[in-house]
C-alpha cells in the first residue's frame, strides 16, 4: 500500500502528457542528446552543420518509407515490403530510363504506380480479407525481392542526362556553409530528395492531426470496435492506410533512386527494418493508436546520429551499424513495453 | 516421411457426408493434395523426375542419387525447422523471422569450434559432438532471447524476432572476425553428405531421428497439451496452474535447438560458411510449411506432421521450379504468390463467405425444385 501511495503523484503527471506527447519528447530528448554529446565528446565532423545536412540527404528515402510505416503502425498493421519495394522501384526504374528510353516523368509514374500496386493488393488482403498484416507483407517482400530479379539481375547503372541533373541538383542552406582548410567558403547544401522528404513529412503530419483521416487511423488502432461504433469504416481505413504506406514506399523508392543513381539487387536492403527501428524510437507504438510522424523524423535521425557516433568510435565493419539498429530497436521495444505495463497496471 | 496420422477429430464419424467432404474436412488435406499435384504434374511433365540411380559421388563411394533423394536430403534443415516453428506458432500466435539468422549463428560457431579459430583447418581441433552441443547452447541462448521478448515483455513475436533478424547474420560474422572458415576434414562432412559405405545422405538419418525424437516428447510429455492450451487461451492456462509465460519461453528455446541442428546441417555439406547466404530466406520457407500443413498461424491447435509434410512439399515445389530452370533468385516471387494463395484460401473471412455461397446454392436449388 506504501509503494503505491508514493508512487501515486508521479502516474498523475504520466496522465497529464498523452501517450503521443510523452513519446515524442523522450524522441526529441534523445536526439538532441545524442547530438550534443557526439559535438562535445567526438568534435570532428559533428561540429560542422553540412554533417547533419548529410544524414537528410542519405536518408530522404528513409525519412518517407518510415513515415509510411508509423501510419501502418498507428492503425495497429505493420508492412514489411516497403525495402523490397524501394529496390523494385529503383530496378525498374533504371531499367526503363537506359533500356526503354524513360523520362524523369514515366520514372515516378513507374516507382508510384508500383507502390500503388503493392498497396491495393496488401491493403485488400489486410484489411477485407483479415489476414494478418505480417504474413501479407512478408509475401510482398518476397515478391519484390524475386521481381527484382527478374527485371534485371545486373545492377544498372544510369545514365541519362535529364535524370543526373536532378540528381546532382544542390539545394544551398543559406548561413550554414565553412570554410575548407584552403580557406574557401564551401555552401552548406542539400538535395532534391530532401525537399521532397521534408515536404511529405508536413502533409502527412497535417493530415494526421487535422483531417477525418488522420484522425480514423488513431481511432482505428486505438481500439477497432470502438472506432466502429463510433461509424469509422474499421476496413477502408485499414485499406487506406496500408495504399497510403505502399505509395510512400513508392515514393521512397524513387527518392532512394535519385540519390544512388542505379538499379541494383542490393538497393534499400534492411531498410524496412530501419524504418520499424526509426518508427519505434520515434515513439509509435506497436500495438496501434499511438505515434506521430514528426516523432519518426526524429526517429530516423536518432538513427543515423547512432550509427555514425558508432562508426566514428572505431567500430566502422559493415556489421556494427546492424548490430547497433538491433540494439536500439531492442532498448526502444523495451521501453514501450514497461511504459504500457506501467499504464495498465495504474488503470487497475 | 508420410506416416498416416489420424487426426482425432477425423475419427469422429459423420455417416451423413459424402466421402470427398470427409477427406476435405481433414487437416492434413491441404499438403497431401499439394504434394499429390505435384507429383502429376512431374509424372505427366516428365516421368524421369522420379528415376533413382546409384552413382559414384567424388570420393568413388555408390551413392544414391535423383530429384526424389535430393528432395529428402535438402528438406531436412527445413523440416527440423518446421518442427520448432510450429510450437513456437502454437504457443504464442506468431512465428520467429529470425531462424535463418541465427542458423547462421550457430553454423559460425560450430566452425570456428571445429576450426580452433583458424581460416582454414585440416583435421577438426575440437571433438565434433561438443562443437555442436556449444552451437546449440548458443542457438539456446538467441532462442531465450527471443522466447524473453515475447513472453515477459509482450512484444509480438515477428517484431520482437525482426531483432535478431536485423542483427543475427552481422553477429555470425562478429563471431569469426568476418573470416571465412573452411574445415577440410572429412569426417566433418559426413553430417551433410554421406557416411563412408552407407548410400542415404545422411541428414535424413538426423532428420528422422529429430522427428523421431519430437513424437516420443510429445507422446511421452504433456509439452504438446500446454502448448496448445496456452496458444488457446493463455488467461485461462494461467488459471489452471499452467505458466504461459514459461511456456512460451520454452518453445522459443526448443526452436533454437532445431536452429542450431539446422544449421550444422548446412555448414557441414560444405565445410564452410557465407554469413549473408547462408539459409537465406528459409524462415520464409519455416512459416509456409507451417500453414500448408494447416496449422493456424494464429496460434493454438497444431499437428507438427503436417509441418513435416509441408517442408517436404515446399522443397519438391522449389526442386520441380529449378528443375525447370527458374533461377534461385527469382524464386522467392513465385513461393510468395503460394503463400498468398494459402493463407486466402486458409482466411476465416474466405472461408466463411465460400461456406456462405455453397448455402446460397444449396438454397437456389431446393427453391428451382419447389418450382
Amino acid at each position: 500500500m506504501t509503494t503505491t501511495a508514493s508512487k501515486a503523484p508521479r502516474l498523475k503527471a504520466h496522465r497529464d502528457v498523452s501517450d503521443t506527447n510523452l513519446l515524442l519528447i523522450i524522441t526529441v530528448v534523445v536526439f538532441f542528446a545524442l547530438y550534443l554529446s557526439a559535438v562535445v565528446f567526438l568534435g570532428g565532423g559533428f561540429t560542422k552543420p553540412q554533417n547533419f545536412l548529410n544524414i537528410l540527404n542519405n536518408n530522404a528515402s528513409l525519412i518517407v518509407l518510415a513515415c509510411g510505416m508509423s501510419i501502418v503502425m498507428i492503425t495497429g498493421g505493420i508492412d514489411i515490403s516497403v525495402g523490397a519495394v524501394t529496390s523494385l522501384v529503383c530496378m525498374a526504374g533504371a531499367v526503363n530510363l537506359e533500356q526503354q528510353g524513360g523520362n524523369m516523368l514515366t520514372v515516378i509514374l513507374i516507382g508510384l504506380g508500383i507502390g500503388l500496386a503493392f498497396g491495393l493488393v496488401q491493403g485488400y488482403l489486410v484489411a477485407y480479407l483479415e489476414i494478418q498484416p505480417f504474413i501479407v507483407s512478408l509475401a510482398g517482400m518476397f515478391f519484390a525481392k524475386g521481381m527484382t530479379t527478374i527485371v534485371s539481375k545486373e545492377p544498372v547503372r544510369v545514365t541519362h542526362e535529364g535524370f543526373l541533373a536532378v540528381k546532382e541538383a544542390r539545394i544551398i542552406v543559406p548561413g550554414l556553409g565553412a570554410n575548407n582548410k584552403l580557406g574557401q567558403y564551401i555552401p552548406a547544401y542539400v538535395e532534391t530528395g530532401v525537399v521532397i522528404a521534408l515536404l511529405a513529412v508536413v502533409l502527412l503530419f497535417c493530415v494526421l492531426r487535422w483531417t477525418k483521416l488522420g484522425r480514423s487511423f488513431y481511432a482505428v488502432g486505438g481500439n477497432n470496435q470502438s472506432a466502429n461504433m463510433l461509424g469509422i469504416n474499421v476496413h477502408r481505413t485499414k485499406f487506406l492506410a496500408h495504399v497510403l504506406c505502399s505509395l510512400l514506399a513508392g515514393l521512397g523508392g524513387i527518392l532512394y533512386f535519385l540519390h544512388v543513381g542505379s538499379g541494383d539487387v542490393a538497393n534499400g536492403a534492411g531498410d524496412e527494418m530501419n524504418a520499424i527501428a526509426s518508427s519505434i524510437i520515434g515513439g509509435t507504438l506497436l500495438t496501434g493508436g499511438v505515434g506521430n510522424v514528426a516523432g519518426t523524423f526524429f526517429g530516423v535521425l536518432s538513427l543515423n546520429t547512432i550509427k555514425r557516433i558508432v562508426s566514428s568510435l572505431g567500430f566502422d565493419e559493415a556489421w556494427w551499424s546492424n548490430i547497433t539498429v538491433a540494439a536500439m530497436l531492442c532498448l526502444f521495444l523495451v521501453i514501450q513495453s514497461i511504459v504500457l505495463l506501467r499504464k495498465n497496471t495504474s488503470k487497475q | 516421411m508420410t506416416t498416416p496420422v489420424k487426426d482425432p477429430e477425423t475419427k469422429v464419424k459423420r455417416p451423413d457426408e459424402p466421402l470427398f467432404k470427409r477427406l476435405v474436412r481433414q487437416q492434413l488435406f491441404i499438403p497431401v493434395a499439394a504434394l499429390a499435384l505435384l507429383v502429376i504434374f512431374n509424372l505427366i511433365a516428365d516421368p524421369s523426375f522420379f528415376a533413382v540411380s546409384i552413382k559414384e559421388n567424388s570420393l568413388g563411394n555408390p551413392v544414391l542419387s535423383g530429384n526424389i533423394i535430393s528432395v529428402l536430403d535438402n528438406a531436412s534443415e527445413l523440416v527440423i525447422l518446421a518442427i520448432g516453428m510450429t510450437l513456437v506458432t502454437a504457443s504464442s500466435g506468431g512465428q520467429d523471422i529470425s531462424v535463418g539468422a541465427t542458423m547462421a549463428i550457430a553454423g559460425s560457431v560450430i566452425l570456428r569450434m571445429v576450426c580452433g579459430g583458424q581460416v582454414t583447418a585440416d583435421v577438426m581441433q575440437m571433438n565434433l559432438l561438443l562443437a555442436v552441443l556449444i552451437g546449440i547452447a548458443a542457438t539456446m541462448c538467441f532462442g531465450a532471447f527471443n522466447g524473453a521478448l515475447v513472453a515477459y515483455f509482450n512484444i509480438q513475436p515477428m517484431v520482437a524476432t525482426l531483432i535478431m533478424y536485423t542483427a543475427g547474420r552481422s553477429i555470425a560474422a562478429w563471431i569469426n572476425n568476418n573470416q571465412l572458415p573452411i574445415i577440410n576434414d572429412l569426417t566433418f562432412k559426413y553430417a551433410g553428405t554421406f557416411l563412408p559405405g552407407i548410400p542415404v545422405p545422411t541428414p535424413i538419418f538426423i532428420t528422422a531421428l529429430v522427428i523421431l525424437l519430437f513424437w516420443l516428447v510429445l507422446k511421452f510429455t504433456t509439452l504438446g497439451i500446454y502448448t496448445q492450451s496456452v496458444g488457446i487461451n493463455a488467461n485461462s492456462s494461467r488459471l489452471n496452474g499452467l505458466d504461459p509465460k514459461f511456456i512460451k519461453l520454452l518453445t522459443y528455446v526448443i526452436l533454437g535447438v532445431c536452429v542450431a541442428l539446422a544449421g550444422f546441417i548446412r555448414v557441414s555439406r560444405s565445410g564452410s560458411i557465407n554469413y549473408s547466404r547462408i539459409a537465406e530466406n528459409i524462415e520464409m520457407d519455416a512459416i509456409l510449411a507451417v500453414a500448408l500443413g494447416g496449422n493456424a498461424l494464429s496460434g493454438g491447435k497444431f499437428n507438427i506432421y503436417g509441418s513435416i509434410l509441408g517442408a517436404y512439399v515446399i522443397q519438391f515445389l522449389t526442386t520441380t521450379l529449378y528443375k525447370y530452370e527458374v533461377p534461385s533468385t527469382a524464386l522467392p516471387a513465385y513461393k510468395a504468390v503460394v503463400v498468398i494463395l494459402l493463407v486466402v484460401l486458409s482466411a476465416p473471412v474466405v472461408r466463411s463467405k465460400m461456406a456462405g455461397l455453397r448455402l446460397q446454392s444449396k438454397a437456389d436449388k431446393m427453391t428451382k425444385e419447389a418450382k
